[in-house]
C-alpha cells in the first residue's frame, strides 16, 4: 500500500543498457579494445617466459629470494609447497596465474605510484581522488565483471583489466600516506639546500616512503590474487579457471586442487613482499638492498657497526 | 665589515589570504586581538636588522615567540608576507624560484633543531648531499664532504647510518653538512636545543673554536639565553613576533630594555657574560729600570697602593706601597718588586679566572701580545658579578661609567 513504486517506478535498468549499448560501445569500442594491447603484450611475455622457466630453477629463485628476504623457515615452505603444486599437475596454470598477477601488479604500480605522488602533492586532488578510490573498493568485485565484458569482451586480458582497478587502491592510498609521512624537517632540510621539487622526490620522499609504498603493493598483490577466481568467470585462465571448471561439473578434487595451489602461491607472494616491509633488524633492508644481497654472501647490507661510539666522541680531535 | 645579510620590515602573517589581518596589523591592532577578529597569526611583526659578515647573530626567544619562523624567512623556506631580506642583492623575499634556489645552493645553509639527517642515506652521503643536489661528481663531493666531516672531528663515521650516532654526533654531522656547501651564511635552528646539557656545552665551545677558524656569517636561534650570551656577538630578543633588543651579551645584561629582557637577564651567569676587559681599571706602572722614589710617584698620583714594574710593555713586577716605603728611595725597583704577578688575559670571562683572583693578590691584566693593559681585583670582579642582584640600578651606572673611560692607560703603547 504505502510503497511509491507501485505508483511509479525508474527504469534505471534501461538507462544504464542505453548508455552503455547505445553510446559507450558503438562510440567508444575501439578504444576500449586498444587499451588491452599494452596488457595483452606483457602478459603474454610474462606468461611464455615463466612458462619457459623450467619448475626447479623457478622454485630455486622463489626459495633463494624468501631465504634471503623472510628466512629459512619460508624457503622450505616455498620449496615443498611448489613442489605440491607441481606434483598434483597445476604447475602451468600456476606460473599463468603468476603471470597474470604480475602484469596486474605492474600496471597497478606504473598507474598507482604517479597517481600517489600526484595526490600527495595536493590536497584538491586528494580530495577528488580519494571518493573515487572509495568507489572502487567498495563495489564488490563481481560487479565489476559487467561493464568490463561490455567494453572489453571476455578473454585473459579483460580479466587482468578488471583486477587492476579492483587492486589499484591500495597502492595508491599508500603511496600518497608514505610521502605525506616524511618528517618535514626532512622536506625543510632538502629544501633549504637548493632541491627542486624533483630532486626531493627521489632523494628524500621516494626512498623514505618506500616502506610504506612497499605495504601497498603487497595489498595490491593480495587484492589480485583474491581477483584471480572471479576474473576466470570472463574466461582469464590458469589457477581460478581450474576452480571454476571444478564447481561446475562438481568435481570437489579438482576445485580444492586449485583452491591449494592459488593459496600456496598467495602465501609465498605475500610472505615474500611482507618481507620487504617488515624488516626484522632495524637497520632494514629495502627491495634493492635485497636483489644486491641474493648473490652475495651475506643476508644483510655491509653496515659497519662501531662500538664504543660514545668513547671516540668524547676523543674525537677538533681542529 | 660589511653587512652580509638586510633583512627590513619582514612580516609573517599566517591564514591571511584577505590581507584583513595585515591591514589589521598596520591599524596598531595587537596579536591576539587579531586573531580573535580574523583567526589570522602575526608570526612575525615588522622586523629590521642588519648581519655582519663574520658575526654571530643570536636570535633568542621563547617558543612562539617567531624566532623559527624568521630563520625560515631569510633562506625562503616561508616566504615572508611582506618585506625584503637582501642577502648580497638579491632579495629573497621576492626573487624567482630559480634565484631563490641559487642562493641556497651557494650562499646559505641551515643546520635544524632535530638534525634532520635522512636516515636512508650514509653519514657521508648526508654530508655531501647539498653538493649532489648542485650537481657535483661524486668523487669530489665525496672528497669535500669527508673535509667537511673531518672539521667536526666524525670523518671515521663517513660509511655509518644516522641511526647509528648519538645525539651529538648526528648534530655534528648536521653543522658538516651546513658547511660541505662551504656556505657564506649558516642558519642555525636551535641546533643544540635536543642534545643534553653536557653535550651542548661541549658543542657551543667547539662551534666557537670552529667559527674563530671559519669566520662564517651565523645566525643562530635560540630559547636559551646563557647559550645566546656565550655565542652571540649580537643578540636579538624577540617575543610576539618582534625584536624586543639587539644588543651585545654585555649591553643587555647591564642594560635590559625592558622587564621582559630583565626578568631573564636576573638568570643569567654573569660571569660568563662579562671578560675581563670589562672591569679592567686603570694600573699605576713603572719602567723596569725605575726607583722606588718614581714608583711612590706614581702611587700617589694613581691614589693606588700598588704599581706594576714593566718591560717593554710586558708586567715582570710588582710592586707594594708598603715595600716601597720601608727601602730607601733610590733602591731600583726591580730588588724590592714581587717577580712575576699573576696576569689574566683581557679576553678571558670572568668565570675563567676565580682561581687566579684566590691568591689575594690583584691581577694584571694583559693583551694579546702580553702588554700590561690595566689591573683587576677580586673585589672588582665580585662586585661584577653581585651588581644586579644588590641593587638593580647600579650595574647601568658602573658600566657606563667604565664605557665611558678607556679601561687602562695602555702603557704597552709606547
Amino acid at each position: 500500500m504505502l510503497d511509491p513504486s507501485q505508483y511509479f517506478t525508474i527504469p534505471f535498468d534501461t538507462w544504464v543498457n542505453d548508455f552503455v549499448r547505445g553510446f559507450l560501445v558503438p562510440n567508444f569500442r575501439p578504444f576500449f579494445r586498444a587499451l588491452q594491447v599494452p596488457v595483452n603484450q606483457v602478459l603474454m611475455a610474462l606468461d611464455t617466459f615463466l612458462a619457459w622457466v623450467p619448475m626447479l630453477a623457478m622454485t630455486a629463485i622463489f626459495a633463494l629470494l624468501a631465504w634471503r628476504i623472510v628466512g629459512k623457515s619460508m624457503a622450505l615452505v616455498t620449496i615443498f609447497g611448489f613442489l605440491f603444486v607441481d606434483l598434483i599437475g597445476l604447475w602451468p596454470d600456476t606460473m599463468t596465474t603468476l603471470a597474470m598477477i604480475l602484469t596486474s601488479v605492474i600496471f597497478c604500480t606504473i598507474l598507482g605510484v604517479p597517481v600517489g605522488i600526484l595526490v600527495a602533492r595536493s590536497d584538491t586532488t586528494w580530495k577528488i581522488v580519494r571518493p573515487i578510490l572509495d568507489v572502487m573498493q567498495t563495489v564488490p568485485s563481481f560487479v565489476y565483471l559487467v561493464p568490463i565484458v561490455m567494453l572489453f569482451g571476455v578473454g585473459m586480458a579483460p580479466g587482468i583489466i578488471a583486477t587492476i582497478i579492483f587492486a589499484l587502491p591500495p597502492i595508491i592510498r599508500m603511496t600518497n600516506l608514505g610521502i605525506r609521512n616524511v618528517r618535514t624537517d626532512l622536506i625543510e632540510a632538502s629544501e633549504a639546500f637548493g632541491a627542486t621539487y624533483s630532486q626531493t622526490l627521489f632523494e628524500v620522499q621516494l626512498p623514505l616512503a618506500m616502506r610504506t609504498i612497499m605495504a601497498g603493493l603487497n595489498q595490491t598483490l593480495m587484492l589480485a590474487m583474491s581477483m584471480v577466481v572471479i576474473a576466470a568467470l570472463i574466461g582469464a585462465g590458469g589457477l581460478g579457471q581450474v576452480v571454476n571448471t571444478g564447481l561446475g561439473r562438481l568435481d570437489v578434487g579438482g576445485a580444492t586442487a586449485g583452491g591449494l595451489g592459488i593459496v600456496v602461491l598467495a602465501i609465498v607472494l605475500d610472505r615474500i613482499t611482507q618481507g620487504l616491509v617488515e624488516p626484522s633488524d632495524p637497520n632494514r633492508m629495502t627491495f634493492r638492498q635485497a636483489l644486491g644481497t641474493l648473490f652475495s654472501g651475506q643476508k644483510r647490507p655491509p653496515i659497519k657497526q662501531e662500538s664504543g661510539s660514545r668513547a671516540a666522541f668524547k676523543g674525537s680531535p677538533i681542529p | 665589515m660589511t653587512v652580509k645579510l638586510t633583512a627590513k620590515n619582514v612580516s609573517k602573517l599566517f591564514n591571511d589570504d584577505s590581507g584583513e589581518g595585515a591591514r589589521r596589523l598596520a591599524a596598531g591592532e595587537s596579536k591576539e586581538e587579531i586573531f580573535k577578529a580574523t583567526g589570522v597569526t602575526v608570526g612575525i611583526d615588522d622586523v629590521s636588522f642588519e648581519v655582519q659578515e663574520g658575526e654571530i647573530f643570536v636570535i633568542m626567544g621563547l617558543s612562539g615567540s617567531g624566532k623559527s619562523t624568521i630563520v625560515r624567512t631569510l633562506n625562503g623556506l616561508i616566504p615572508p608576507t611582506s618585506g625584503s631580506i637582501v642577502i648580497d642583492d638579491v632579495d629573497v623575499a621576492s626573487c624567482s624560484k630559480e634565484a631563490l634556489r641559487n642562493v641556497r645552493r651557494q650562499k646559505i645553509t641551515m643546520v635544524f633543531q632535530h638534525f634532520a639527517l635522512f636516515p636512508h642515506k650514509t653519514i657521508i652521503d648526508n654530508v655531501a648531499f647539498g653538493l649532489k643536489l648542485k650537481g657535483v661528481d661524486k668523487d669530489e663531493r665525496h672528497k669535500q664532504a669527508l673535509a667537511s666531516l673531518a672539521k667536526v672531528g666524525l670523518d671515521a663515521y663517513a660509511n655509518s647510518y644516522p641511526s647509528q650516532l648519538s645525539g651529538g654526533m648526528q648534530q655534528r654531522v648536521g653543522l658538516a653538512r651546513g658547511l660541505a656547501n662551504d656556505p657564506e651564511i649558516l642558519l642555525m635552528d636551535e641546533p643544540f636545543g635536543a642534545l643534553d646539557p653536557l653535550i651542548r656545552r661541549e658543542m657551543q665551545d667547539e662551534l666557537i673554536v670552529l667559527q674563530k677558524e671559519l669566520k662564517k656569517t651565523i645566525v643562530f636561534i635560540t630559547h636559551d639565553l646563557n647559550e645566546a650570551m656565550i655565542l652571540g656577538d649580537r643578540i636579538a630578543i624577540m617575543k610576539d613576533g618582534a625584536f624586543v633588543q639587539v644588543g651585545t651579551a654585555q649591553e643587555i645584561v647591564s642594560d635590559p630594555a625592558d622587564d621582559y629582557v630583565r626578568a631573564f637577564v636576573s638568570d643569567i651567569d654573569r660571569s660568563r657574560v662579562f671578560k675581563v676587559s670589562d672591569i679592567s681599571n686603570d694600573a699605576a706602572w713603572v719602567k723596569v729600570d725605575a726607583t722606588a722614589r718614581d714608583a711612590l710617584g706614581v702611587m700617589d698620583k694613581a691614589k693606588s697602593d700598588l704599581a706594576y714594574v714593566v718591560e717593554r710593555g710586558v708586567p715582570v713586577g710588582l710592586l707594594m706601597r708598603s715595600d716601597a716605603l720601608q727601602c730607601p728611595r733610590n733602591t731600583p725597583v726591580r730588588e724590592v718588586m714581587f717577580a712575576e704577578p699573576p696576569t689574566i688575559s683581557e679576553e678571558a670571562f670572568l668565570n675563567e679566572v676565580y682561581g687566579a683572583a684566590q691568591g689575594g693578590v690583584p691581577m694584571a691584566v694583559t693583551d694579546d701580545d702580553g702588554k700590561l693593559v690595566g689591573v683587576v681585583s677580586q673585589d672588582d670582579i665580585f662586585e661584577q658579578l653581585a651588581a644586579d642582584e644588590e641593587e638593580p640600578e647600579a650595574p647601568t651606572e658602573e658600566t657606563d661609567e667604565q664605557k665611558q673611560k678607556p679601561a687602562a692607560n695602555q702603557p704597552a703603547s709606547e
